[in-house]
């Protein structure tokens, strides 16, 4: 079972790593690793989902009645565009976070933005 | 022509978006998207029109037969929901322009525009596709451009939002691709109207499982349903003001929708309500986010993010109707969707106008604006009556449905549940409108004036339709229990 | 003037809501603005009394608007109980709007045309309710009725009225909306129907649980009633102007609940099924509890307007008990309360205001020998007490009896006794005030007061014992609604009619 299901369980496992950056680390660049490894995850779980034991490259030749299925590998080019289309715009904000705050550790951009409200409170009080 | 009005409808946003950019003068691509958006509008009537008199219309994308090309599916739930967004669309766009001349500095305008049609023609595709994986490939443009969008706005904690909401809004479409493709594993088909023909033969298995609590999940994070909605506050709050009125008056509808088809044509009706407690889970869900968020909105001091937690809570609403899996509960969810856009549009237009005149949104600087912009105020007034669920607004045609919904299955202390959820919008509503109506003006707001045209027209556009569709029901009701019937087989 | 009965009906409700823009339009000058006011009053007291006659004459006017919802229809219809109603609100809000010229003038309200707007929608809301031919559409003026009030509550803006306001809406909504909402919803559920109709909607066999909660539902829903626990908002809403209190909260808003109350248990339930209901004898003990209970609390009230806020707490459960006891008599002594206590009441609230305004009092202690610089208004205050309490020569006294009649005929021998309690405890906390305005050393009536030894201070505080009235215009409608109290004693029958014609159907 281990070995038939191999490259699930590779799938698997790189999906809860990936996660499990995102949602650990207060680095804002580690949590775009994370998230891209997270998204690999998915791309490899369509392609290897789509090759077939023996099948080759669908390209209609003689003698080969294997193919593997393309659509999937299709499908994947796209989602794969998307997800480079995400990354980037996550690095351009987190250059602009950086701008801003001074800083891409998520506690401390946190820590930025209450003592502002707290600040702008304060000075509600004592107006 | 007629025939190809469903890819018309996703297209036209979509190639007007780059000409924006050849355009590139601010006012002219106001014009521009404006017309694009008008003429989006325009053809979702005729859809509608179409879908009412003859029924399902199927698009087959370059002529490829169904199951194996792309198929644009239109029934009167897609084409319903495609005219509230190209419909809310048109109404704030026409506010756009003096809305972002003071919130957005002017060498962005273009981008502005350009990333706007694109988020339309997103929550467009969305709607009108047939095929799962183009369901995600729309969820993304949608969702790029949002980020996009909502990092635009002024503070620099829009751009930490449009971060957050990049980490959370990825994962669940990620989720959503991981539950899609699983579903292809087990069908071999990406068609939804094949899917749901297919899934019943091997509705037992794991994977299929799987695969729906993977999509349900992911839905549910775009949704902002209760608890997966902490992304939802700050990038509405912080956000240009005319996105906010479009995306609380869209977006999540558009979520709302994969809900229902996923688990109601995908799915099936009976996988997804009897294999899984997902009546159960989504009431209690649903109770929850009426509440909590509800009780949140309360506290809050900045009114945009009073009324996003309020969105939260309005969502709440329609999951408790969907929870039901009746027609009457569908149609209560339905005709929320199309309710819920009229209100909260008015009220975030409203909003942007404040903007516009004050500057920010924080309660305070609310005082006196009952006097000084009588008609913008107003208008949050009726907005937030609608809201509560007052009679002779569109509030009151959704709470009425909903109720009858519940008591017809003698949900009694669910019904008492979602009547009291309504008086806590009392109390964060009239937190608004005593400081508006009852306080002095502060010393450097003595000078506001009322908002300019290009807000007050907008604005009350929706109103009006807030007024006309709680009194004249025919177009909503109709078409929201035609849609619910059709989603339950029963033939209208 | 050839108008046909159908468009009279609508112009009701339709006229004092076209009469706003008018209003705002001439807002910049009073004398215009408070022209076409007294001009609106006019042609809707004309309109009404046209009704009246066309609804003796024994026809049936029905008017259909609207579908809202699929079968929910908003649509009017005339029947005697809803008439009756109408001609006591259309009548005292000419009466009221007299009034509040001379008081809003002398006290020099701000906003007078947003005042003067919120009136003229109320009283629009006002008939709609009256005329409703449904319980949907009651339920739309009812809420047209409570938001439409909020801002004459509000009025003052001050920090007291906010927070006066905020209760005023808070119960009323969600009373409205959690409960009679609800009850609504299901009735609609179970009958199909929501029309209002002699004898009830339900079927016979009706499942007697279901309605023994929808009875609970709408009588605890419609807080207009002001049923104990639900009363809050009735003393909260005192803050407003004295005209608000007087007619909304002596007439329309009041009486608006306790009209829907009637409506509810005649035209949805039936008398007969409300009979056989074992919630009726609970909701019975707990009207009776709020009569008595209101009373007590209004014995201790210092400030005038609180006590007249409690005493109208108290006679609306002494309605609604009469809806509840579910016979002939109770529901024309029911009805014929509405008007009584409406004039009782309204006098009463004049006389406060006018004290208000010319004194500036509000305290029921600083009250002692006022009888002597305004003889009119005390005199007045005097008899309307007597109408409140019920004794001859006054109106209160027909419809006192009546109810009595059927606490008896139904052997409610707890109920009949505290209606009579009460009775006393109105003599209790009324009579003394009128007393000791006019007889400032008298000690007997020593009861409600707080002070032992005001008779030396009082007499040293009225130096002066010259008359001074309140405006002409305010006294002129302190003297027509006291002068009507009289009338009502002498001269019922009309009422009596209108009453006894609810249950026989047409009049």
């Amino acid at each position: 079972m281990l070995i038939g299901l191999f490259n699930d369980w590779i799938v698997v496992v790189l999906m809860m790593i990936g996660l499990y950056i995102v949602i650990a680390h207060g680095n804002l660049i580690k949590k775009l690793i994370g998230l891209t490894i997270f998204q690999t995850s998915v791309f490899i779980f369509y392609i290897s989902m789509a090759k077939i034991d023996g099948g080759t490259a669908p390209i209609l030749a003689d003698g080969i009645t294997q193919y593997s299925n393309p659509l999937p590998h299709v499908l994947i080019l796209t989602a794969i565009v998307v997800g480079i289309a995400t990354t980037a715009l996550g690095l351009s904000l987190v250059v602009r976070i950086k701008e801003s705050y001074n800083s891409i550790e998520e506690e401390e951009i946190q820590q930025q933005d209450n003592d502002e409200q707290l600040s702008t409170n304060k000075a509600e009080e004592n107006a | 022509m007629i025939a190809h009005l469903p890819i018309l409808q996703v297209i036209i946003p979509l190639l007007a978006a780059p000409i924006c950019l050849l355009l590139n003068r601010s006012k002219l691509v106001w014009l521009f998207s404006l017309l694009a958006s008008g003429l989006a509008f325009s053809i979702s009537i005729l859809l509608l029109q179409q879908v009412m008199t003859s029924g399902v219309i199927s698009y087959e994308l370059g002529g490829w037969q169904a199951p194996w090309g792309i198929e644009y599916r239109i029934d009167n739930l897609n084409a319903f929901l495609l005219l509230i967004i190209s419909g809310i669309s048109t109404v704030v766009l026409f506010a756009a322009q003096t809305s972002i001349e003071k919130e957005i500095p002017k060498d962005k305008h273009v981008y502005f525009y350009v990333l706007y049609l694109l988020s339309l023609t997103g929550m467009l595709g969305i709607v009108a596709t047939g095929d799962a994986f183009n369901v995600f490939v729309f969820l993304e443009i949608s969702s790029l451009s949002a980020y996009a969008l909502i990092a635009m706005g002024n503070k620099r904690q829009a751009l930490w939002a449009s971060y957050q909401y990049l980490i959370m809004g990825t994962i669940g479409a990620t989720f959503i691709l991981i539950g899609i493709g699983l579903m292809y594993q087990m069908t071999g088909t990406l068609n939804m109207e094949d899917l749901s023909q297919r899934l019943p033969e091997v509705a037992q298995t794991r994977t299929v499982f799987v695969s729906f609590v993977f999509v349900i999940v992911g839905v549910c994070l775009k949704l902002a349903m209760f608890p997966l909605h902490l992304w939802l506050p700050n990038a509405y709050a912080y956000a240009p003001s005319i996105v906010t009125a479009f995306f609380a008056a869209t977006a999540t509808k558009v979520a709302v929708y994969l809900l229902i088809r996923f688990t109601f044509s995908v799915f099936g009706l009976s996988f997804s309500f009897t294999t899984i407690p997902l009546q159960t889970l989504f009431m209690a869900l649903g109770l929850f986010g009426i509440f909590v968020a509800s009780t949140t909105a309360i506290y809050q001091s900045n009114v945009k993010h009073l009324f996003a937690y309020s969105s939260i809570a309005q969502i709440g609403y329609m999951i408790v109707g969907f929870s039901l899996s009746t027609v009457t509960g569908l149609t209560a969810t339905l005709l929320h969707m199309f309710n819920h856009a009229l209100m909260k549009g008015a009220i975030f237009l409203a909003l942007a106008a404040v903007v516009y005149r004050v500057g920010n949104v924080e309660l305070k600087n609310f005082r006196g604006l009952g006097r000084q912009m009588p008609l913008t105020m107003a208008a949050i007034v009726i907005g937030g009556l609608s809201l509560i669920g007052v009679p002779l607004t569109v509030g009151f045609v959704s709470k009425w449905y909903l109720l009858t919904a519940l008591v017809e299955q003698g949900w009694w202390p669910i019904a008492v549940l979602i009547l009291l959820g309504s008086m806590l919008a009392v109390v964060y509503v009239w937190r608004v409108i005593e400081v508006a109506y009852f306080k002095e003006p502060l010393e450097q707001n003595v000078e506001v004036k009322e908002a300019p045209m290009s807000f007050l027209i907008p604005i009350w556009t929706l109103v009006i339709a807030n007024i006309y569709f709680g009194i004249d029901t025919r177009l909503s009701v109709q078409v929201a229990e035609a849609a619910a019937q059709s989603l339950f087989g029963v033939s209208p | 003037m050839n108008l046909s009965l159908e468009l009279m009906l609508q112009l009701c409700i339709i006229m004092p809501l076209l009469a706003t823009l008018a209003i705002v339009a001439s807002g910049r000058h009073p004398n215009i603005r408070e022209g076409v006011t007294i001009a609106t009053c006019l042609a809707l007291i004309f309109l009404v009394v046209s009704l009246y006659q066309g609804l003796s004459a024994g026809e049936s006017i029905s008017v259909y608007w609207w579908e809202l919802l699929p079968g929910l229809t908003i649509s009017f219809d005339i029947e005697p109980l809803g008439m009756l109603f109408a001609l006591v609100a259309s009548f005292l809000w000419l009466v009221t709007t007299i009034y509040a010229i001379g008081y809003m003038r002398s006290h020099q309200e701000k906003n007078q045309t947003r005042f003067y707007v919120c009136f003229a929608v109320a009283i629009g809301a006002v008939m709609g309710l009256a005329f409703s031919a449904n319980l949907f559409t009651l339920f739309i003026f009812y809420e047209v009725l409570t938001l439409s009030t909020y801002p004459l509550v509000t009025h003052a803006g001050t920090e007291k009225a906010k927070k006066g306001g905020r209760i005023y809406l808070g119960i009323l909504l969600s009373t409205s909306i959690v409960f009679f909402l609800l009850a609504i919803v299901s009735t609609w559920l179970v009958a199909g129907t929501l029309d209002f109709t002699l004898g009830g909607i339900f079927a016979d066999d009706v499942d007697k649980v279901i309605a023994s909660i929808l009875l609970v539902l709408f009588i605890f829903g419609i807080g207009k009633a002001a049923i104990m626990p639900f009363h809050r908002w009735l003393p909260a809403a005192m803050v407003a102007p004295t005209p608000v209190s007087s007619l909304l909260h002596a007439v329309a808003v009041v009486k608006a609940g306790v009209f829907t109350v009637l409506k509810v248990c005649i035209f949805i339930f039936g008398l007969d099924l409300l009979a056989e209901l074992p919630s009726t004898q609970f909701l019975l003990y707990l009207a009776g509890a709020s009569v008595l209970l209101a009373s007590l609390i209004a014995m201790r009230q210092d400030n005038l307007k609180a006590r007249l806020a409690y005493s109208t707490v108290s006679q609306l459960g002494y309605i609604t008990i009469g809806a509840l006891l579910a016979t002939s008599s109770g529901v024309i002594g029911s009805s014929m309360h509405i008007a009584m206590h409406a004039f009782g009441k309204i006098t009463l609230f004049f006389c406060a205001g006018a004290i208000l305004v010319t004194l500036h009092k509000s305290k029921i202690s600083e009250m002692r020998g006022i009888g002597r610089q305004m003889p009119v208004t005390m005199i007045a205050f005097f008899i309307a007490s007597l109408s409140i309490i019920g004794v001859p020569p006054t109106g209160g006294t027909w419809s006192k009896w009546y109810l009595m009649m059927g606490t008896i005929e139904t052997e409610q021998f707890v109920l009949m006794v505290i209606l009579m309690l009460s009775t006393l405890l109105n003599i209790a906390y009324l009579l003394p005030i009128a007393f000791h305005a006019f007889f400032p050393n008298l000690t007997s009536f020593k009861t409600s007061d707080k002070s032992n030894n005001t008779t030396n201070i009082t007499k040293e505080r009225l130096p002066s014992f010259e008359i001074k009235e309140a405006p002409l215009p305010s006294l002129i409608a302190i003297v027509v609604t006291t002068l009507g109290c009289l009338t009502l004693f002498i001269y019922p029958q009309p009422l009596f009619d209108l009453a006894s014609a609810i249950l026989t159907g047409r009049g």
